[in-house]
């Protein structure tokens, strides 16, 4: 465990040996309230689901795996779909979000009148429901006939989504940076750093750092809310089920498509939670608190 | 007197350094104990160990004769018969003084509101700090916020008090009004543990003085003892220097 040249000679005390003991027992008998109330919980859940009277049913028209195993490869096609839009989306909403911020958070005179529109654009795009948005950027935007303005519903879809998140990011990322002490921002200007150096190399670092969960919490969400883009027509996961389920009466696709979603999203937030917890262990000495 | 604090053989190491080398200290009560030493000797270390903040590798640790370095133990019961201040003050931004000041007794200690703001007033009121009651903490000056952080610390009537270096972030004037404090606590009888720097502060309140270096306690004793005249050779260096800069 401990290996510095003064670590060599030493070994544990009979005290420290005993303590180490007590701290294991303490960590196994958690160990065991955990494991009793995790059984019991999830035990009462699973009677009180097998046991329903509609339980034949449900079976039958939501977990039919046979079924569920034909259906996999159109969803999963569709599902590629979602993804492409998120990481497309979420390089747009990325950018966008950042320059929105960072507009919003500048105090210069010359920027007044971009600082007016960010906050118009924030209000309006994060005011108003994402299917709308969906809906009328969808089909109002062909509709104008402009020439060289795509028809297509998938880029008209993005675009949407791109709309709609970039408001909600631009304002989490704009809360990190409000949250950034004020004095970090003296010591750096104090430095010889100008507004902008301050910014890019001091708060910005920071403020990120402290926004990147609710971030993250977005990036799930935005990969969920790309399946609603399927009212345009695009067949993504969602659309794929629905015509698989609409053509049988059998509603195993959804399920399907669930459980695709659930096998990126929660891996993706447990992976993010470590880093997080790595980096900041880093940084902060706590100690034992 | 009766001995408050015990720590025996007590070892503590971050990664491959060993911070903390089988240091045994006794401070009894009513007495002031100074940790004196180069910064990276240990003494906030030592102090953070005291107060269960960090899990020590291997000795022992004792508050009014119970071993507080048993896991069995409960934290928050033992942290709050300790009071321990910050060099960096660690006020709570969002909370006036008084509320910083109250937030403990009422919400740890199940003291009635309006008798905790009572006992703070007192406080307050003592140290010269009565008009700043409700203002929040950045709008004081350092030494009036260092001042707020012990008051805030003594506002649950702590066995032992531990100070780290709480003047290290003051200007020199500053410095005063915080040191004088101690002095105070001293003079009621307050069992202390203080890290400083001030070594012409250490020779007024100390009872004993402990040089540190590489986690070790290399010396010990009155503080005309330590102080005045030391044995160690890097006790000697060590004060040697500390002269140099200014600070005897």
């Amino acid at each position: 465990m401990l290996n510095g040249p003064d670590q060599q000679a030493w070994s544990p005390s009979s005290r420290e040996l005993e303590r180490r003991n007590a701290r294991r027992q303490i960590s196994r008998k958690q160990f065991t309230i955990a494991g009793i109330s995790s059984v019991l919980v999830l035990g009462a859940l699973y009677t009180l689901i097998i046991t329903s009277p509609g339980w034949q049913v449900v079976k039958e028209t939501f977990f039919d795996l046979d079924y569920g195993r034909e259906v996999l490869p159109t969803v999963l096609r569709g599902l590629v779909v979602n993804i492409q839009l998120s990481f497309i989306g979420g390089f747009f909403i990325a950018v966008i979000a950042l320059a929105l911020a960072l507009i919003r958070t500048t105090k210069s005179p010359a920027l007044t009148p971009f600082r007016f529109l960010a906050t118009a654009y924030v209000d309006i795009f994060r005011g108003a429901p994402l299917l709308l948005i969906i809906l009328l950027v969808g089909f109002g935007v062909p509709a104008l006939r402009v020439a060289g303005l795509t028809s297509n519903v998938i880029v008209l879809g993005t675009v949407a989504v791109v709309l709609t998140y970039s408001a909600y990011v631009a304002e989490v990322i704009r809360s990190g940076i409000m949250s950034i002490h004020p004095s970090q921002r003296a010591a750096a200007r104090s430095l010889g750093l100008t507004s902008g150096q301050t910014m890019r190399f001091v708060v910005l670092p920071q403020a990120i750092k402290r926004v990147i969960p609710p971030l993250l919490n977005d990036f799930v969400s935005l990969l969920k809310d790309t399946g609603l883009v399927s009212i345009l027509g695009v067949t993504d996961a969602v659309r794929a089920a629905q015509i698989n389920a609409s053509r049988t009466f059998n509603y195993t696709p959804y399920v399907v498509s669930a459980i695709l979603f659930l096998l990126i999203t929660i891996p993706l937030t447990r992976y993010i939670d470590r880093v997080i917890r790595r980096s900041s262990a880093k940084q902060n000495s706590e100690g034992a608190i | 007197m009766s001995n408050v604090l015990e720590l025996v053989n007590v070892r503590k190491s971050f990664d491959n350094e060993l911070v903390l080398n089988d240091l045994s200290l006794t401070v009894k009560e009513h007495t002031a104990t100074v940790l004196i030493g180069a910064s990276g000797s240990g003494k906030s270390t030592l102090l953070r160990c005291i107060n269960l903040l960090e899990t020590i590798d291997d000795g022992q640790i004792f508050l009014d004769g119970q071993e507080i370095s048993d896991p069995l133990i409960s934290v928050d019961e033992v942290r709050r018969k300790l009071g321990m201040v910050f060099q960096s003050f660690n006020l709570f931004p969002h909370k006036t003084v008084l509320e910083n000041i109250t937030l403990s007794p009422i919400k740890v200690h199940g003291i009635a509101p309006d008798q905790a703001r009572e006992q703070a007033m007192v406080l307050l009121k003592r140290f010269d700090l009565a008009d700043k009651a409700d203002q929040y903490p950045d709008r004081l000056s350092g030494g009036q916020q260092q001042r707020v952080a012990i008051i805030r610390s003594l506002a649950v009537n702590p066995r032992v008090l531990l100070l780290d270096e709480i003047t290290s972030a003051l200007d020199p004037v500053l410095v005063n009004e915080v040191l004088s404090i101690v002095r105070d606590l001293k003079h009621d009888g307050m069992t202390m543990v203080l890290a400083t720097h001030e070594m012409g502060f250490a020779t007024q309140v100390a009872d004993e003085v402990c040089f540190l270096e590489s986690g070790l306690i290399l010396e010990r004793g009155s503080p005309v003892q330590v102080l005045k005249n030391p044995q160690n050779a890097k006790t000697k260096d060590f004060l040697k220097r500390v002269h140099e800069a200014g600070r005897l």
